[in-house]
């Protein structure tokens, strides 16, 4: 009796459900069921069900990925794209006023190539010229939603600081007559500088906070202080409600910035590059900030001379939660074989690799309850390859993003011969406005 | 003895100058009133510088100067909703240079964020800088405009616009409304200090805002009882703000129709965007809403000078050809609509622009709306202009032809009852006559 209660729950469930099953994949789930090879039931953009043997409701959407391998979606911790205009505010060393939040551009090709490379979620941060920059915001790669439409809902919102070369050669003369003119120049041009302009603002910000809660817990009286755009976001750092991104190379500047949160009570969310974190790697781990670097970028500037490809393997095995990222468009597209890079550099196993561009960003955007791995009750995001994940010959088939299929690159390449022939259309329909039109001209 | 008498009579008239008629009535003209239908045949008589009646069954009066409108259509006088016409125009080189005749005054410090007030002259009106005898005033009437709403556009926040009648030795013969609202600008110039970048812009129109709410609290507080209360700091840039009943925030991409409405909502403020290359897009007026929006008469056209390989992507392509759609696109989503000049001021390229609206799809009717009634009721004076409906204020444009048509001449146009004739066509740019320069 009870199976066909149930039986008909599932009928009923079923006319009003999106549902679609990922049938006989490879599944590197990252989650405890590790990897196996099973299929992925979706309904309502949640992962329903991860099984070896999930049970197929009528009307359901199958999607046949025999042979092929499912991943989470990628998470790329450290992105620029998607943005309108400059994403540095060059001007001052402190520009926490400023918000990623209000320039997101929705029709940034970006978006489509991430996908493309298996990226569902990415980190858009302020640029590195200042030692504190802009707050930031975190995107699902829904490419042909609107502004709104991309923001991941619920994700802690962030800030970006930035320490060493970056933010001291933003505002002064460089050699070369690069840098900064006369005109422009900009305190700090040291890295002590820095620290001094990180601690300066944090003064300003617990005196701002301390009118705030001194108007707040008088009980409201009289005309509230000013509301400071800068100091506010700072505040939300000193109360926890702000992630702070640190980019970071050098040994000495992790530590120094350790003191100085430490010293006003805050936490370092993620230290960004930290090419020099192996060095520091229990420090990191002990303070409680994640670490998110490249996987073997090194020698590009002076402070990353000492940066060496077991960075990741070092920090993850000293205790640190690690990710790699990207910080650029290109790379974006292929962190599934940066991901590889860890296991031929520190012995990392296949899970723990893959895990670097998955759970383990998720873990430190505070979004791990909803993404970064395929696991019941999660989003359905999702991406099909055609061979093994962590091989450089793997292509992206398919790519799901709250159980909407966001990228299929059948569908793509064959939609390509349409696409040629319209604009090809346009050009002539182009030109051919301008032909009557010059024979128009002599009046 | 006698001829000589009149002669001398003559000779003094012509020296007073001929006086202007108590009234004048156009007769046996076709009237597009655009408030209400058509009349085919009918007449309009104005009085001190207002319509005294208009109508199919109208009679001249006795004192009226009556002007045979046989073979004529008369309109309401244009309005342009977005102008400069008059306005100073920026010295080459310069950044709007009030007092950069020379560089004696050494630049001011770079601004180190939003406290310092960049590139905000909010407090200004436009009728307090424009130039009566500017010859783009001239050149927009001989078109068959007769209201500008002027704006300064230098800067984040410009200034005040305000609305002038396009006839008058001196702005406050012209001005109408000296407030019009608060022009904003987010195009990012090149500056040594804060704001750099487009989300700098926009955190520092935020922050003034609060800034604005901070100062109303605090000037309250002051009023009610000053007595031992430090005086609120005056602040130039936050009483104009303050002073403006509305903001025009700038929006052509469809990302930035939404990012300007939601904006706009956040700011509490009641907005009008301009721009609007890509008003035929969906998403544009799915946003929209009740935001009354100005588009632009400039349709994006090819660079003349581009580099013949470049290939260009399809959506650059797709909103140069469909721009011109815009119009008919805004009208079918309801969403309230006028036309600007955006810096178009020779009555050729105005009634071209128009024409190619017309050519894409849009009526007529509602092009002519778009240049007279709907402007007004977007900015609030519909009561006092835009339509040819007794009590308004006499300002028409009298064609031969339907207004932008190719072969259509304008004939006449009366701005506060007075009558202009067109300028005639100089032939190409750069001809003599004053522009505002400074």
């Amino acid at each position: 009796m009870r199976k066909i209660y149930f039986a008909a729950l599932f009928a009923a469930a079923f006319v009003h459900a999106e549902v679609t099953v990922i049938k006989n994949a490879t599944i590197m789930s990252e989650s405890s069921k590790g990897t196996f090879k099973g299929s992925i039931l979706v309904r309502d953009g949640k992962i329903a069900e991860v099984g070896e043997n999930v049970m197929v409701p009528q009307g359901a959407t199958i999607i046949d990925a025999q042979g092929q391998w499912v991943t989470p979606g990628i998470i790329d911790a450290h992105s620029h794209i998607a943005g309108d205009g400059n994403i540095n505010e060059m001007s001052v060393s402190v520009s926490s006023m400023v918000n990623i939040k209000d320039i997101i551009n929705p029709e940034d090709i970006a978006i489509y190539r991430a996908l493309a490379g298996g990226v569902t979620t990415a980190n858009i941060l302020h640029g590195s010229a200042n030692s504190i920059g802009g707050q930031t915001i975190v995107l699902k790669m829904r490419w042909g939603k609107d502004a709104d439409g991309l923001i991941f809902e619920g994700a802690k919102p962030g800030i970006k600081f930035a320490l060493g070369e970056n933010p001291k050669r933003s505002g002064n003369p460089q050699p070369g007559g690069r840098g900064a003119t006369p005109a422009a120049l900009r305190y700090p041009a040291t890295r002590m500088g820095v620290e001094d302009t990180i601690r300066e603002a944090f003064n300003e910000a617990v005196q701002y906070k301390a009118e705030w809660d001194a108007w707040e817990k008088g009980g409201k009286q009289g005309i509230p202080p000013r509301k400071d755009l800068k100091l506010e976001a700072l505040k939300e750092v000193l109360e926890g409600k702000r992630y702070v991104h640190a980019h970071c190379y050098r040994a000495d500047e992790i530590l120094m910035l350790i003191r100085v949160a430490d010293d006003y009570g805050f936490k370092i969310r993620t230290f960004q590059h930290v090419l020099e974190g192996y060095k520091v790697a229990k420090e990191i781990a002990a303070h409680g900030a994640g670490a998110s670097t490249f996987s073997d970028w090194w020698g590009f500037k002076a402070e990353a001379y000492d940066a060496i490809p077991y960075n990741a393997a070092l920090m993850t095995k000293k205790g640190v939660t690690v990710s790699l990222n990207s910080d650029d468009a290109e790379l974006m597209r292929r962190l599934n074989t940066e991901a590889a890079k860890a296991m031929r550099y520190g012995g990392i196993s296949r899970e723990d690799a893959l895990a670097m561009v998955t759970i383990n960003p998720a873990k430190q955007l505070g979004v791990d309850n909803r993404v970064g791995s395929i696991d019941v009750g999660k989003d359905a995001d999702i991406v099909i390859y055609d061979k093994d994940p962590l091989s450089n010959y793997a292509k992206v088939q398919k790519v799901m993003i709250d159980g909407n299929k966001y990228f299929d690159r059948d569908g793509e390449v064959s939609g390509r011969p349409m696409k040629e022939a319209t604009k090809q259309k346009m050009i002539e329909r182009e030109k051919a406005d301008q032909a009557p039109a010059q024979k128009r001209r002599p009046q | 003895m006698k001829h000589i008498l009149i002669a001398l009579l003559a000779l003094g008239a012509i020296v007073v100058g001929q006086p202007q008629p108590t009234s004048i009535a156009i007769r046996n003209a076709k009237i597009v009133t655009v408030s209400g239908p058509t009349i085919a045949k009918g007449t309009v008589v104005l009085r001190n510088g207002l319509i005294a009646a208009v109508g199919d069954n109208v009679q001249a009066p006795a004192d009226a100067l009556v002007i045979d409108g046989d073979g004529m259509t008369v309109y309401p006088g244009l309005i342009d909703a977005l102008s400069t016409w008059g306005m100073p125009v920026p010295a080459a080189g310069g950044r709007g240079g009030r007092g950069a005749a020379a560089p004696a005054t050494p630049a001011p410090p770079p601004a180190m964020g939003p406290q310092d007030r960049p590139q905000t002259t909010s407090w200004v009106k436009a009728m307090e800088q424009i130039a009566p005898n500017d010859r783009r005033i001239e050149s927009a009437r001989s078109a068959g405009f007769t209201t500008a709403f002027a704006f300064p556009t230098v800067g984040i926040f410009g200034g005040q616009g305000s609305a002038m009648n396009l006839g008058g030795a001196k702005a406050e013969d012209m001005v109408l409304e000296p407030s019009l609202g608060q022009y904003i600008s987010l195009t990012v110039r090149p500056s040594n200090g804060f704001p750099q970048s487009l989300m700098g812009y926009i955190a520092y129109v935020r922050q003034i805002y609060l800034d604005a709410d901070h100062y109303k609290m605090e000037k309250a507080a002051y009023e009610k009882n000053p007595r031992g209360m430090k005086r609120p700091e005056f602040d130039r840039a936050l009483e104009g703000v303050i002073e403006s009943k509305r903001i025009l925030l700038p929006a052509n991409r469809w990302v930035e129709v939404e990012r300007m409405v939601k904006f706009a909502a956040e700011l509490k403020q009641p907005a009008i965007l301009y721009g609007m290359r890509e008003g035929f897009d969906k998403r544009s007026t799915d946003y929209l809403k009740s935001t009354p929006v100005l588009v632009s008469l400039k349709w994006p056209v090819k660079a003349a000078d581009g580099d013949p390989d470049d290939v260009e992507s399809m959506k650059t392509m797709e909103v140069r050809e469909k721009a011109p759609t815009s119009p008919m696109a805004l009208k079918a989503a309801g969403v309230k609509f006028a036309f600007y000049s955006d810096g178009l001021d020779q009555p050729r390229d105005l009634q071209r622009a128009v024409k190619k609206a017309i050519d894409a799809g849009l009526s007529r009717e509602d092009a002519v709306r778009a240049l007279t009634l709907s402007p007004a009721e977007i900015y609030g004076l519909a009561d006092r202009i835009g339509s040819v409906e007794k009590g308004k204020i006499a300002n028409l444009v009298v064609t031969r032809g339907d207004l932008f048509d190719d072969r259509t001449r304008v004939e006449m146009v009366f701005v506060d009852g007075v009558k202009h004739l067109p300028a005639p066509e100089t032939g190409g740019r750069g001809g003599a006559g004053t522009e505002n320069r400074q």
